[in-house]
């Protein structure tokens, strides 16, 4: 038997370079059954290279890379990975029910068609040419072909760009559906807020090393700002100069009479601001979500490759 | 290195892959035929280049209605070797179909033979219909075992343009592929003998007709009915062989890099 604390897909310390770029500089990441892993980066952080490795299209120069404690090229190491990329390449003229048909041949123990049909969300899609489908309808036979293995691990890069709203949140409810059933999920996405719904863990990459690693609750304490949002008369050029205050706006969301003030130090600004403002209301204090500690995290590192 | 649940070991063995082969084939097939821009130029050129060249403009000899039932065989067979695979891996490569497939428990190979198995089925129409228009109004008259060597060089004749359709396909992206092959295959063509004797040609035509490969599958077309140029079999089989051999390794390790 597997040994239940080996990770299901693993990087211990991988290395690649593209010529003259370091894609990857000792990148370590590592998920659970049961766990979504959401990998955040800008574009060329290393995300897509970090993907390549664990499906064995690529081999990292120095390190490992591991699917249930194989390498990932291993075909019975695959034959319990469900993959979705940011493009198939899926050809126009074959049929969804062909598409489904061979890609469940792959697998020991597939899903059944209506299973996938209703998972995915594919009712009266089966007999059309995946070419005459809409960007959402071939977004969502990416994602069955993806699941209709019953896999383990699923990797679902950029899942839901381009999805109406609702759409997508379907997707994630089966996602959730799936976790809660043990499957693993390592998540890209450029939506943090879908990083936020679906994710207990994040891996921020930047310039191919963790930046920052933990549950979204410690992502986001890596960024200790508040917003500080009320209505009050107070003149904003002065208040930018308090200590503490890192930054004031007036009107930022189209009402003259209301300010933000971004501030690291709470409660001393808070206690200023009713001091000096008789009038002040609607007080609302709000902590950093995911995207303002994404933000300060890349910014902090180009910020130290500059100096 | 940790060893694999016993569950699944046993499913591993109870799944096989051979029904993966034949839908990797069977959909490969599909999606040609459902593809006009290739099915209608590769199934119907050569048989109506025949009719007209071979049948309806040849009223003096029954000689050319057979000489160009093994050329056009050779033509059609190389148009599906070249194009099946150069457009098709080129375009699927640019696309990230590769990439995709790569990344899902495809057994190994069965993309490579859902191709073969594709060209070689076109291969085997096109033969069928050129013998069939051949048998009737080209009136050509050949023993029972000469129609079916015919047709097993057809067949086995797909293979050293599928692998140099293949590098081409590993080389050059998906538009760029369709010109590169036809650059390439309708010069070939002429310059064989494939649409007109060796012998009808200027000199320096016929001295430099060895240099390529549809020349060597065309003279052991020639020889089954007789009418080759005279060089012996294993020159031309080795010439097809190494091509083969050759493109299928550059190809390789294309993809590979």
């Amino acid at each position: 038997m597997r040994d239940p604390a080996t990770p299901l897909v693993h990087l211990h310390d991988v290395h690649k370079r593209y010529g003259e770029v370091a894609a990857l500089s000792g990148v370590d990441l590592h998920l659970g059954a049961g766990e979504v892993l959401a990998l955040l980066g800008a574009n060329g952080a290393g995300k897509s290279t970090a993907i390549a490795m664990l499906l064995g299209l690529s081999k990292p120069d120095a390190g490992r890379a591991e699917l249930f404690g194989l390498a990932p090229e291993t075909l019975s190491a695959r034959q319990r990975i469900g993959v979705m990329l940011q493009s198939a390449g899926i050809p126009d003229n074959i049929r969804v029910d062909e598409l489904l048909d061979l890609t469940r041949s792959y697998y020991p123990a597939p899903r059944t068609v209506a299973d996938c049909v209703a998972f995915a969300g594919l009712e009266g899609l089966l007999d059309r040419r995946y070419g005459r489908l809409s960007g959402g309808q071939q977004r969502r036979v990416q994602f069955a072909l993806a699941i209709c293995g019953k896999p383990e691990v699923l990797f679902l890069d950029e899942p839901t760009t381009g999805l109406d709203i609702d759409v997508r949140q379907r997707m994630w409810a089966t996602i959730r559906q799936l976790v809660a059933e043990g499957t693993g999920v390592l998540l890209t996405t450029h939506y943090l807020e879908e990083a936020e719904t679906l994710a207990q863990r994040v891996v921020v990459l930047n310039r191919g090393r963790v930046a920052a690693a933990g549950t979204i609750q410690q992502i986001r304490a890596h960024v200790s700002q508040r917003r500080i949002r009320c209505l009050s008369s107070l003149d904003v050029a002065v208040v930018a100069t308090w200590p503490g205050v890192q930054g004031v706006v007036r009107g930022h969301d189209g009402n003259p009479e209301r300010i933000e003030i971004l501030t690291d130090n709470t409660e001393p600004v808070l206690r200023r601001l009713l001091a000096e403002d008789n009038e002040l209301g609607d007080i609302d204090i709000q902590r950093a979500g995911l995207a303002d500690a994404f933000l300060e995290l890349t910014r902090d590192d180009a910020r130290k490759e500059a100096a | 290195m940790t060893a694999l649940p016993m569950s699944s070991d046993a499913i591993a063995t109870r799944h096989s892959p051979v029904r993966s082969y034949l839908l990797e084939a069977k959909y490969e097939c599909l999606r040609l035929l459902r593809t006009p821009s290739f099915a209608v130029p590769s199934l119907l050129f050569p048989p109506l280049f025949y009719l007209l060249f071979g049948v309806l403009l040849n009223k003096s000899s029954g000689d050319a209605a057979r000489y160009l039932l093994a050329t056009y065989g050779v033509f059609g067979v190389m148009g599906v070797g070249l194009f099946a695979f150069g457009v098709t891996v080129a375009l699927e490569r640019e696309q990230g179909f590769l990439i995709y497939k790569r990344a899902l428990p495809m057994p190994p190979g069965a993309y490579l033979f859902a191709k073969m198995t594709m060209a070689t089925l076109f291969a085997m129409m096109i033969s069928l219909l050129l013998a069939a228009l051949a048998a009737t109004v080209g009136g050509v008259e050949l023993r029972a075992s000469q129609w079916l060597l015919l047709f097993l060089v057809n067949v086995i004749g797909v293979l050293p343009f599928a692998a140099l359709g293949l590098y081409i396909g590993s080389l050059i992206g998906g538009q760029g592929a369709p010109a590169v092959v036809n650059i390439l295959y309708l010069p070939m063509a002429f310059l064989s003998g494939l649409w007109l004797p060796l012998k009808l040609l200027p000199t320096w035509i016929a001295k430099l007709a060895p240099v390529w490969p549809s020349y060597h599958h065309a003279q052991i077309a020639l020889k089954v009915i007789g009418m080759d140029g005279g060089k012996p079999l294993a020159l031309h089989l080795g010439v097809l062989l190494g091509v083969t051999v050759l493109f299928f390794v550059l190809a390789r390790r294309r993809f590979a890099a």
